[in-house]
């Protein structure tokens, strides 16, 4: 059982100093916010280091703070069946504005194999990026849908195929 | 109609209609293709099973649509299925019916305001007989839905078919 | 308003355009046939799409194509105060819907921190028909699993047991299927007068026909010899998969998140976790998936005794005990990242909220659904299987559509 400071030293130690961008303690689940590039060797490392094994990956969540706060956040849950501890790292990166290109996030496919859907999901909800996925396309929504909907200003299109779509 | 065999005394005549005997034949033996989505699959597949038998309708679920002659629409229908219903409803063989089970293939149901890929109402997609509320409907509310759409073929007739009555309806001058 | 006309526009391209197949006819060599298991088939899984790219008999690739069923539950739960989540959160898993009631109410209530003072009363009743929930669904994946093999008696004996669940949970709840009845902080309604003695009545009528559910499939010739040894599942790559539930019981692993997590009043039950042994074939095998669901029954039974001579002896019903006597007027949680998770009957399932403290509605409430990821490990375990086998594999899985694409 490694408490949070003990992950925090081992990933500096690895990675360097600033890989952990902020840490909170203080809620009812301990979290720590990684710098967005290094997000998919830090989950390499916590699920390879035989003291942490974070072996299950629980859920990926996107997360978007709206255009006023102009950033969105990827909040992985993992959880260590042999040591029964949970973690969550977040990364924080900017918004993208009307004509740029959407944000880019490591993916950690290549650590845990449930990423790959979970990824996928996020990207057709949110239109993050993951570079490095090795299939990313819409999962959930049709392929031709326009806009990512669970964004704070989206807006539904009018029509899909000649059926309304407000009721 | 009772028991045909009482009915029959000498020779084993019947004179009817041309009508009422070909919508008996149709009503008597509806085989849906039992389109189930979502919840309303798991009620419609109780009440094909013993506890409210369907089978004794004359009611048995054929898996294919080529060879069924009314599709339940049973679940949630949203976009990315609105264009397989569409085309399985053109594969079904005239003449064909539609029951809509349950509210969110009636009218979107209960994610009717911030259902973005749920069309709301599959009678924006195919012409819809009868509607079935629930959510889900009970077992005997399907069966009601059911033998209101047997009431309904009993009224049909051959002789000015659905699509021309209803042309017909459409032009009648308002009085 | 609502309009009446067909509003449908036909384009060639429709169906292409909104799900591409990953794989082009042009690209198959020869020998090789793209089969497309459509969203509309026999099977009563419901609405999944599988892209099938065979040798002959032996299935070469397959991809599933989801999203037919997407409800937009996320979209719902960001602009309903948390109460009102609760009637969409059942239509998640809509065969075990009081199961994902209770993984959710647990988790906003322990984001209030008012999960210490709800009388265990309310505790016992939530677990009791959470179990008989369990039953229910098993008994749905059991029998649609038999009638994907070719058995539809044992279809038609589960639904009649499972009536006899609907009825009770209609008793006590008002609905047949999708209760709203796990309310934030209790329960909707108390359970009614007489119900505690027809559930003895119901278990002592059930117990026989698991032994016989237990006969005429678990131990049936046939069906071991179309399940046995077929899509074996690993237990480091079901783990790395995100797999839970009977799916990673079956593979070997005693991991139940009612023991790990021992949340509500499990810790105070008695009752084991069926794990895969591997007795008729491998360990991981689609019989040893079924049969860990088929076991359960047995131990969910269990439980249910266990808490109905609790509920009739020291936790009696008494005349002034009001159900809904902390459910709380406001439902306003702290600004915090939770992550709330329990057993379902599919396996762990999970909401991730994030609340902003100054408002009834959560800011983000995301669903990690158990069937989404036990399916995604479909294509790895049906490499180089029969088609048969295939549907053999992917009715082991028993997933529910409506939770996959919530």
């Amino acid at each position: 059982m490694m408490s949070l400071n003990d992950i925090k030293n081992l990933l500096a130690e690895k990675f360097g100093g600033e890989v952990v961008v902020k840490e909170i303690a203080d809620g009812l689940q301990p979290q720590l916010v990684i710098k967005t590039e290094l997000i998919a060797n830090v989950c390499r490392e916590l699920l390879e280091n035989p003291a942490t094994y974070f072996d299950f990956l629980s859920c990926v969540t996107g997360i978007d703070n709206g255009p006023q706060a102009g950033t969105m956040q990827v909040a992985y849950n993992l959880y260590s069946i042999p040591y029964n501890q949970h973690l969550t790292l977040k990364v924080e990166f900017a918004r993208n504005k009307e004509d740029e290109a959407l944000p880019v996030v490591p993916s950690v496919t290549t650590v845990w194999k449930t990423a790959n859907w979970h990824e996928r999901e996020t990207y057709d909800f949110f239109g993050i990026v993951f570079e490095g996925h090795p299939d990313l396309r819409r999962i959930l929504l049709p392929g031709d849908w326009q806009g990512y909907p669970l964004r704070k200003d989206y807006q539904q299109q009018d029509y899909y195929h000649g059926i309304k779509v407000e009721y | 109609m009772g028991l045909l065999d009482n009915k029959f005394e000498n020779g084993g005549i019947i004179i009817a209609k041309a009508d009422d005997l070909l919508n008996w034949a149709r009503l008597s033996s509806l085989w849906p293709m039992g389109f189930g989505i979502a919840c309303c699959a798991i009620e419609m597949m109780s009440t094909y099973a013993s506890g409210y038998d369907l089978d004794r309708f004359g009611v048995f679920p054929r898996p294919s649509p080529r060879q069924s002659d009314v599709m339940i629409i049973a679940g949630t229908v949203t976009f990315k299925m609105a264009d397989r219903i569409k085309r399985l409803y053109e594969q079904m063989p005239d003449p064909k019916y539609v029951i809509s089970m349950g509210s969110c293939s009636n009218c979107g149901g209960p994610y009717w305001q911030h259902g973005y890929h749920v069309v709301k109402g599959v009678d924006r997609i195919i012409p819809v007989d009868v509607y079935v509320p629930g959510c889900p409907p009970r077992p005997e509310a399907l069966i009601g839905g059911f033998l209101k759409l047997q009431e309904k073929i009993r009224n049909e007739s051959l002789a000015a078919p659905k699509a021309i009555e209803k042309f017909m309806n459409q032009n009648q001058p308002v009085q | 308003m609502p309009t009446k006309e067909i509003q449908y526009k036909y384009h060639k391209d429709n169906l292409s355009l909104s799900e591409p197949t990953l794989i082009k006819e042009s690209e198959l060599k020869s020998g090789e046939m793209l089969i497309n298991l459509g969203p509309q088939h026999p099977s009563m899984h419901g609405v999944l799409r599988l892209e099938v790219v065979t040798d002959g008999e032996l299935v070469k690739t397959v991809i599933p194509h989801l999203g037919y069923l997407h409800r937009c539950f996320e979209k719902h739960a960001e602009h309903l105060p948390y109460n009102q989540i609760i009637p969409f959160v059942d239509r998640l898993d809509y065969v075990a819907a009081m199961n994902c009631e209770h993984c959710y109410v647990m988790g906003v209530e322990k984001m209030l921190g008012i999960e210490n003072t709800i009388p265990a009363r309310i505790e016992y009743i939530r677990v009791l028909v959470a179990e008989l929930n369990r039953i229910s669904s098993h008994f749905i994946g059991v029998g649609a699993y038999g009638i994907d093999m070719g058995a539809f008696s044992p279809f038609l004996w589960l639904m009649r047991d499972r009536e006899h669940i609907n009825r009770l949970l209609e008793w006590v709840s008002g609905a047949r299927m999708l209760y709203n009845y796990i309310w934030i902080g209790g329960l909707y309604y108390d359970l009614p007068v007489g119900f505690e003695e027809r559930c003895i009545e119901f278990i002592r009528y059930l117990k026989p026909k698991l032994v016989e559910l237990q006969k005429i499939i678990i131990e049936n010739k046939i069906f071991i010899e179309r399940t046995a040894n077929v899509g074996i599942l690993p237990l480091d790559l079901a783990i790395n998969y995100g797999v839970s539930g009977p799916m990673l019981r079956g593979s070997g692993l005693r991991y139940d998140l009612r023991r790990v997590d021992n949340y509500s009043v499990y810790p105070e039950l008695d009752f084991d976790i069926p794990i895969g042994t591997g007795e008729m074939g491998t360990t991981g095998d689609c019989w040893d998936r079924t049969n860990v669901r088929v076991q359960e029954c047995r131990e969910s039974v269990k439980i249910i005794e266990q808490c109905l001579h609790r509920l009739t002896t020291d936790l009696k019903r008494t005349r002034d005990f009001d159900p809904q006597a902390i459910v709380p007027k406001k439902i306003r949680p702290k600004a915090m990242e939770f992550y709330a998770r329990g057993e379902s009957a599919k396996g762990e399932l999970g909401f991730f909220f994030r609340t902003t403290g100054n408002t009834d509605v959560p800011f983000r409430c995301k669903s990690r659904s158990p069937c989404f990821s036990n399916l995604s490990v479909l294509p790895a375990i049906s490499k180089g299987v029969l088609i048969a086998d295939l549907i053999a594999i992917v009715g082991s899985i028993d997933f529910v559509m409506g939770e996959v694409d919530r």
